[in-house]
């Protein structure tokens, strides 16, 4: 054995200061839509991604934000659903739909020597679907069967519940889908929906990857003169309503082996002040693998797979969340041992050495999250959709460097106390 | 073209190095050439708690995760019939902890009882969270041993029944470790911002002075060639009824594994895909319905599933979908059909190499099947394929007497 080396002893730790990130080249379309252009990577492909203010906060009535979306490339005016998806496999695009509570958003990943080809078609399904009737069916069925089944998984069913209880029923981030819901939307539903909220005016597009040269010219031949009408009228969701409910949740599965437990409350997005230094609590907590929660509940006492911690940052809003799934015999020493957890930070201080660990660790995860053009696209789109810039990233790193202690438990008695957390059961 | 340089060590230790100048990580996968299939039948799951246990301390390295967490990393593994792949990524500034971390954990585990004894109860609690408290979550636990009477792939990595991951000794621990672990065994890639020299030398530094191991050599029964059709039929609490069809299939190696992938592709992928417009679409009998490959090195699966549409009788369901089947038995495809595959399958695989994670995981495993660089054939080999060819291989696979069949019904 080779005695030179002392394997004991962890090879030179160099700190992480500061990352660079280029910022965006940003143009604006003849319509006023702005572009976000990051030219980088070592292959020749492209992600276009057209975001729309027309998340499930926007809907008028439930389920109709996803559908619309789900349906942009199911019929266009000169195209059928067959030959749309035809083209986009012909051409080995992929084509990307994603709804969450603030956006929806239509994705095209192609190689950009079939750039070309795709433009025309990819231009219809964002300015000329026509929401058909069968297709419609076709999805709305299969849209239930898997709501259904879903219904079956506890881990499901605690995120759909969640948001309902913290923000409460009538909010716009407290909205759940029921099965009646099904029925009660027609694809003239999503027909209006797309002429209120499909507008130039609630859309940002982002380019990423290896771009090819006339990509500015042709975004705006195909995308540029996208419908604009102030005219319409438009549904206002309501913000500031408050969760006048506030109570804990058990919703029994008898069958179930496993138990979903999510414990959390309401909070801020990443616009306020204290929103950086509970990100960092939050990691403490349960944000990474080494986490106090992974560390206790599934490290020392293997009563999960996995438990985490996370904090949600909304457009209007925000909310912290801890959720796992274990073995129903162990639901209530788990709920105890979080809120141990949760005390634990609120008296005492937290080691400089576990602090300086996480500011490493949080610090690494940025730089890991810069891997590749399209990881850089998400950076970015996470920072502009809050009307932040690129700069945000530095100075979360420089916050985080200086991070104490003392402040953050300041934090945790400030926003995690007891009484202030709701839970959430679904099983035994 | 992904470039690589390749090296071995005197102890068999082969290290493959990727030098991508745009990301500012390191990616560092270690693969070892052990997989479930390399398991007892009546100690299965093994291999994938074993993987759980390499993070419980190596010998000198009390806590895997900290030191790699202090310098920014992450690192996770993964599990299959063949393989047991581990990975991490970190700043490139900090590699050396890469190093040192994995060459501890390929040296000797702390072998650390209650590391042994929770990670059981996390095992366990895996197997329910993913196999028994999800819909249909069972099926795969019922299918592979309908399909494989013989081969250890008849059981799915996490294992048959959790009596045999809770049985598990530390006498077993060790054996399997000293088996399986050692320099010869593995496959080491490192990607990133690198330099080749460097590499070498921190390799040797790191890796050189662990012994080579005694030379396993993989003793595995082949499947008997299934000559009727088999079937299975279960009720469950689900609300709707879903088929599963496995059809034995080549192995990863045979010429015609590139041809078999492409069939599944024109069955199954994207919404112009047969099964999808045919049977979802047109015929509306199916809600969902894919085909695709298990994946294995070995002679594997080729599978087709679909859940049902809630009213239609699956008998009628799975008539339309042999017919589909047939068609491709009976009638040439057209070129246009195969250049559509092809034309996604060569996206995929460029798309694949975006992220330097998967270019080093891939790379380990082309090396495993036989070279590295099979990585840049692999578009010109799916691009060799014929429409003949997968006339062929749909004659050989869609043989009613070579398919296994799962009938999961709803209560």
């Amino acid at each position: 054995m080779d005695k030179s080396i002392n394997r004991k002893k962890q090879p030179t730790v160099l700190a992480i200061q500061s990352v660079d990130l280029q910022g965006p080249a940003i143009i604006k379309l003849d319509n006023g839509i702005p572009v976000y252009f990051l030219k980088n990577g070592t292959q020749d492909l492209l992600k276009i991604e057209v975001v729309f203010e027309a998340g499930l906060a926007n809907q008028p009535k439930r389920l109709i934000s996803s559908f619309t979306n789900k349906m942009l490339s199911e019929g266009t005016s000169s195209y059928t659903a067959y030959e749309i998806a035809e083209k986009l496999d012909y051409f080995g695009a992929y084509l990307d739909t994603i709804v969450d509570k603030d956006y929806a958003s239509i994705t095209l990943y192609c190689l950009n020597k079939h750039l070309d080809n795709l433009f025309p078609v990819f231009e219809e399904i964002i300015k000329a679907p026509v929401f058909p009737q069968n297709e419609f069916q076709i999805l709305l069925n299969k849209a239930k069967q898997d709501f259904i089944i879903n219904q079956q998984k506890v881990k499901y069913r605690a995120s759909l519940n969640f948001p309902r209880l913290i923000f409460g029923e009538g909010h716009p981030y407290g909205q759940m889908a029921v099965l009646s819901d099904f029925k009660k939307i027609t694809h003239l539903d999503l027909k209006n929906y797309y002429h209120t909220r499909y507008h130039a005016k609630y859309s940002k597009i982002f380019v990423s990857g290896k771009l090819p040269q006339d990509l500015d010219k042709n975004l705006n031949k195909y995308l540029g003169s996208l419908f604009f009408d102030e005219n319409q009228s438009d549904f206002k969701p309501d913000f500031s309503l408050q969760n006048k409910k506030f109570e804990n949740l058990h919703i029994p599965i008898n069958k179930a082996v496993q138990s979903a437990i999510w414990i959390g409350k309401r909070l801020f997005n990443k616009l306020h002040p204290d929103f950086i230094g509970m990100q960092f609590l939050n990691a403490i907590l349960g944000g990474y693998f080494g986490s106090r929660l992974m560390t206790s509940i599934r490290e020392d006492k293997g009563y999960t797979y996995g438990i985490r911690s996370s904090l949600a940052s909304l457009r209007m809003d925000g909310y912290i969340y801890i959720s796992t799934e274990v073995s129903t015999e162990y639901a209530d020493l788990t709920i105890t041992e979080i809120h141990k957890e949760i005390d634990k930070l609120r008296t005492d201080l937290i080691p400089t050495q576990e602090i300086d660990l996480v500011k490493n660790f949080f610090l690494g995860q940025l730089i890991r999250g810069l891997d590749g053009p399209f990881a850089i696209h998400d950076k970015l789109k996470a920072v502009v959709l809050y009307d932040l810039d690129i700069k945000y990233y530095q100075h979360l790193i420089d916050r985080i460097m200086k991070i104490s202690p003392e402040e953050l438990r300041i934090l945790a008695n400030k926003y995690l106390s007891k009484e202030s957390l709701i839970e959430l059961v679904v099983g035994k | 073209m992904i470039n690589f340089d390749k090296f071995s060590l005197e102890n068999g230790l082969c290290i493959i190095v990727h030098q991508d100048k745009s990301t500012p990580i390191v990616a560092f996968n270690v693969l070892y050439d052990v997989g479930s299939k390399d398991e007892k039948p009546d100690k299965t799951g093994f291999a994938h708690l074993f993987e759980h246990l390499m993070f419980g301390g190596s010998i000198n390295i009390p806590k895997y995760d900290q030191p790699l967490q202090k310098v920014g990393g992450e690192n996770n593994a993964f599990t299959s019939s063949d393989i047991t792949n581990y990975y991490l990524t970190l700043p490139k500034q900090n590699l050396e902890t890469a190093f040192w971390l994995e060459s501890d954990r390929m040296l000797n585990l702390a072998f650390n009882k209650k590391s042994l004894d929770v990670q059981k109860k996390v095992v366990i609690e895996e197997f329910k969270q993913v196999f028994l408290n999800q819909p249909y979550g069972d099926a795969w636990l019922l299918l592979r041993p309908l399909a494989f009477k013989v081969h250890p792939y008849q059981w799915t990595t996490i294992g048959k029944e959790i009596s045999h991951i809770s049985d598990a000794t530390m006498k077993d621990v060790k054996v399997f470790y000293n088996t399986y672990y050692n320099p010869e065994n593995a496959i080491v890639v490192i990607g990133g911002d690198v330099d080749l020299n460097q590499i070498k030398k921190l390799s040797q530094k790191w890796f050189g002075s662990i012994p080579k191991g005694n030379g396993q050599q993989r003793n595995i029964t082949r499947e008997p060639v299934q000559i009727s059709a088999r079937e299975e039929t279960v009720r469950r609490d689900v609300p709707a009824d879903a088929i599963y069809k496995a059809f034995h299939m080549c192995s990863r190696r045979n010429k015609n594994y590139h041809a078999t992938d492409l069939l599944s592709d024109i069955l199954s992928n994207g919404d112009s895909s047969r099964l999808f417009q045919q049977l979802v679409k047109k015929q509306k009998l199916f809600t969902d319905i894919s085909a695709f490959l298990t994946g294995e090195i070995e002679e594997g699966l080729f599978v087709i599933t679909g859940k049902i549409l809630k009213g239609v009788d699956i008998k009628i369901a799975e008539k339309s979908l042999n017919k589909e089947l047939s068609k491709l038995i009976n009638h040439q495809l057209k070129e246009s059909e195969l250049q559509k595959v092809k034309n996604k399958v060569e996206a995929a695989l460029v798309f694949s190499e975006v992220m330097i994670l998967n270019k080093v995981i891939n790379l380990a495993y082309m090396e495993l099947l036989g070279d590295a660089d099979l990585i840049n054939q692999e578009v010109k080999n799916y691009a060799k394929v014929t429409t003949q060819q997968i006339k062929d291989v749909a004659s050989t696979i869609f043989d009613k007497n070579n398919c296994s069949t799962l009938y999961y019904l709803s209560n």
